[in-house]
């Protein structure tokens, strides 16, 4: 019998233009938890997919228990035992909690459904493991945290040995990180095996017993966690030693630029419904101010009647003294603000036009860029290419590259350069660095630093803790689209934000 | 076929592939309707293998067929009246075709061409043939032509204005338009002056504006294409596919509707006004359908089938695969609308010459049509092989 539970042997994966998984050997020891660390696009991904018969692999070899087997698709990997935790969930939302667990393996007599010791059994792992759910509940009713909870219980049901949990902290308040790290512990007692995908350095060092590092497609190595920290594994992992904490001097803060008084906002899913209510709240000159919340807090359309994607339903919104609360989206680019929008797919940029008439997008009727209607091309590609140079976006044919061949860290600099070069009063960045790498993410902060010592104001919406601990000068906390209290970075903690978050506290007022 | 190469400096690598993808679904077109001739003429005692092999012929090449010799067998060469012919019925299928291009590099579906077209014909003809004839025909034919451009504008622009305000998906709107138009137009010539009274059993029809002196000018291309129907309208046509290229790809009103075309969200976030150019669009895109339809009724001798209630015109609905074979290029429009001219011009042939009927033909046009709207997807395959061809290399 081998140490290894299950072992990939010299993987192979190349996708047209690149090689995704390049000679990859990853081994996971029986009962341990082990964590996969890579920047986006190392590779992490498409070896899971490969392990979970998602992809075939050019070359290389699967094994378990030292047997080679093959997996030619998910059914397969369930067979031997495999269970995944999605990103995204795969949960049916109108059904309970127990339909969901039971759904695709339900027990049957006669073609009913004996959903009573399904219920029991639910019952008893729900126990043994500390994974508490509402059975009855229907998931869309339920938090993100109790969902997982969901997706564990269901590979538990299925009695599979190994679990891969896919980046499962990104949704997830500090509370049920928490939760989710003792479960994992828990699961590794009961002699269960875990694969870990993570960007998150912290929670390795908490949980894991060993780490397999990849760059590029590259295999980098394998490490036990206790004999590595954090600042090995980072430059394993971009390739060169990064600074984790960004640099920056004491704020000074100026005029109050951006003011937001009493702003409610209907919600863009449910129209009858106010998603930010009654929010005040003002950015000054020289600072960043940062928006703390868990996705669909109402931070969406906070910034929405802002920048007037979204319709303020009651309050007003002014920019030094000006009321720019009835003004159209391009009056609000041209004189007040630059937004880094949440979504660089679906706002910030048109993917199918080339690089440098995104780089115009909200100029291109300057008198700069146009001469009686005629949009002088000279003129928008001296400029893209300047600000290319600049901010040193990357793109294989200069300022006529299709934006959407450009690589994800690409486009956001390229939307990052625009924002900063209209370089308005009022900066608002959306989870400016989502989904970028270090390396990308290291730059970005530097720049919105760069931007504030400049004088702009900063309103920073993100939803990453340490981001948000990292780069702000104030923090304030929205929970249901209401303002659950406002921090100040050098005093606060994770946890007491997460408290706020979550919405298990309220009206505090760290700075009162 | 004319000269497509013309086009490859302006369509850039993007153009070549969506070119490659149309010449090869054209050819598939044509292979499918060579095999439908074969089929027929297995089937059909009365058709001869060589009968078969003339009509594959005619498909084909039927655009340079100048009859039959004194043998009796094909002959074939360059003549001024079928490239005549072709032309003269390209040039409305070049509006319509803009006409969809326009809406669609808005992000719009124009599937109301044909209603827009039918408005833009009873304008036209109302306007030449009812103006005093004191007035100059050339005055007549000016005021005429510019009604036709405005009644489609209006036409068009009411699915428009209906997917700005109310946001009703523009094709069931359009949909119900063209009917709306199809009966309207009926009403209104029902009882008429205009009809054709004046020569026998041609009342079915509204008078040919030439009876009242209004006709488009040759421009001397009769004398190029000899006794064809050409005129100078399809100069027209080429100048306006032109001026939508300009707008389209030159100036900020072009960058805008295309912003709105390609991401709607993106356009919103830069500040423009999406429904504005919601209207906008459709009102220009029924302006080119309506245009069409007065270049084609303001020839002169062109009979208008006025109880139309029962039918659309097929030269609305052609502009979709004029649009779609042409990659919403404006300059490609010309191209692929005289590519669909010639089929009709072969079908025309196929009759005359062969024991065929046209209709052969217009199952040619819908393989092609059905293959163009794959296009997209064929030239997604040939570039996805070549890509893997240069992976390979490295």
């Amino acid at each position: 019998m081998s140490e290894y539970i299950i072992e990939m042997l010299g993987i192979t994966k190349y996708f047209p233009g690149i090689i995704a998984n390049d000679n990859i050997t990853l081994q996971l020891k029986k009962g341990e938890i082990h964590a996969l660390l890579g920047e986006n696009g190392a590779g992490k991904s498409t070896l899971m997919s490969i392990l979970f018969g998602l992809y075939k692999p050019e070359k290389g070899e699967i094994r378990k228990n030292g047997e080679r087997v093959s997996i030619k698709n998910p059914n397969e990997a369930t067979d031997l035992g495999i269970g995944m935790v999605h990103q995204h969930f795969k949960l049916v939302d109108v059904f309970t909690v127990l339909d969901n667990i039971i759904l695709g393996s339900e027990s049957t007599s006669f073609g009913f459904l004996k959903k009573a010791k399904a219920r029991k059994r639910v019952k008893e792992l729900s126990e043994k493991y500390g994974l508490s759910v509402d059975l009855d509940a229907k998931i869309e009713d339920i938090t993100v945290g109790m969902q997982q909870r969901v997706e564990i219980l269901k590979m538990l049901y299925r009695e599979n040995e190994i679990f891969i949990f896919d980046e499962p902290t990104a949704v997830l308040t500090p509370e049920e990180i928490k939760k989710l790290m003792n479960t994992m512990k828990n699961l590794r007692a009961e002699g269960k095996s875990i694969l870990f995908i993570t960007h998150k350095l912290d929670e390795i060092m908490e949980v894991s017993d060993r780490v397999t590092v990849l760059r590029k497609g590259k295999y980098i190595g394998t490490v036990n966690t206790r004999d590595t920290d954090k600042d090995e594994l980072c430059s394993m992992m971009v390739g060169r030693s990064v600074e984790l904490k960004v640099k920056k001097d004491k704020a000074n803060p100026g005029e109050a630029v951006l003011q937001v008084v009493g702003m409610s906002v209907r919600s863009r899913l449910h129209k009858d419904k106010l998603a930010v209510k009654n929010v005040s709240f003002k950015v000054h000159r020289g600072e960043i101010l940062s928006l703390a919340g868990i996705d669909g807090n109402g931070q969406t359309e906070l910034v929405g009647g802002i920048t007037g994607l979204d319709r303020i339903s009651e309050g007003r919104v002014f920019v030094f003294e000006e009321d720019i609360t009835d003004l159209s989206i391009r009056r609000r680019n041209t004189d007040f603000l630059s937004h880094i929008p949440e979504d660089r797919h679906k706002h910030g940029l048109v993917l199918d036009f080339p690089l440098m008439d995104n780089i115009v997008l909200q100029r291109y009727f300057e008198p700069e860029f146009q001469k009686r209607g005629f949009i002088d091309k000279e003129k928008v590609r001296a400029y893209a290419e300047r600000l290319i140079e600049k901010y040193d976006v990357r793109c294989a044919e200069g300022t006529q590259t299709v934006t959407r061949s450009m690589s994800g860290g690409n486009q956001q600099k390229a939307v990052i350069a625009r924002e900063f070069d209209r370089g308005r009063p009022l900066i608002i960045a959306v989870q400016p660095t989502r989904g970028l790498d270090v390396g990308a993410i290291e730059y970005i902060h530097s720049q919105l630093v760069k931007k504030r010592d400049e004088g702009h104001a900063v309103l920073l919406v993100s939803l990453e803790l340490d981001e948000v601990l990292n780069l702000s000068d104030r923090i304030i906390v929205i929970h249901e689209g209401s303002i659950a209290g406002e921090f100040d970075p050098e005093s606060t903690s994770p946890e007491e934000l997460g408290l706020y978050m979550a919405g298990t506290k309220k009206g505090g007022n760290a700075d009162a | 076929m004319l000269n497509r190469k013309a086009l490859s400096p302006l369509l850039k690598n993007d153009g070549v592939k969506s070119l490659c993808a149309s010449l090869l679904s054209i050819f598939l077109g044509l292979f499918t309707g060579c095999i439908i001739i074969f089929i027929v003429c297995l089937a059909d005692d009365e058709i001869t293998l060589k009968s078969g092999l003339d009509a594959a012929k005619l498909i084909l090449l039927g655009v340079f067929a100048k009859g039959r010799d004194a043998a009796g067998s094909l002959a074939f060469g360059l003549g001024g009246t079928n490239i005549g012919n072709l032309l003269f019925r390209a040039t409305p299928i070049i509006m319509t075709g803009l006409s969809v291009t326009f809406a669609f590099k808005t992000g719009l579906f124009n599937i109301g061409a044909s209603g827009q077209y039918l408005i833009g014909t009873a304008a036209c003809l109302t306007v030449a043939l009812s103006l005093p004839e004191a007035l100059p025909s050339i005055i007549r034919w000016l005021l005429a032509f510019l009604c036709a451009l405005a009644a489609g504008a209006l036409w068009g622009s009411v699915p428009g204005f209906l997917k700005a305000r109310f946001k009703i998906n523009e094709v069931l709107s359009s949909i119900m338009t063209n009917w709306i138009a199809a009966n309207l137009v009926t009403r209104i010539f029902e009882n008429s002056s205009l009809r054709n009274t004046v020569q026998s059993g041609k009342i079915g029809y509204i008078m040919p504006t030439s009876m009242k002196g209004v006709a488009t000018a040759k421009l001397g291309l009769d004398r190029i294409f000899s006794s064809s129907q050409i005129n100078g309208g399809i100069i027209v046509a080429i100048i306006f596919a032109v001026i939508i290229y300009i707008v389209l790809f030159k100036t900020t009103f072009g960058f805008e509707n295309r912003a709105c075309g390609s991401n709607l969200h993106a356009a919103e976030y830069a500040g423009i006004n999406s429904k504005r150019r919601t209207v906008l669009s459709m009102a220009i895109a029924g302006a080119l359908s309506g245009g069409g339809a007065a270049l084609y009724y303001l020839s002169g001798d062109t009979e208008f089938f006025w109880s139309t209630y029962q039918s659309l015109p097929a030269e609305g609905f052609n502009g979709i695969p004029v649009a779609l074979l042409a990659s919403n290029n404006p300059l490609g429009v010309i191209f692929t609308a005289c590519f669909m001219s010639s089929l009709g011009v072969a079908g025309q042939q196929l009759k005359d010459l062969t024991a065929y009927n046209e209709y052969v033909a217009d199952i040619i046009i819908a393989v092609i049509v059905y293959l163009s709207a794959f296009s997209a997807v064929i030239g997604q395959l040939i570039f996805a092989k070549r890509k893997r061809e240069r992976e390979a290399v490295k």
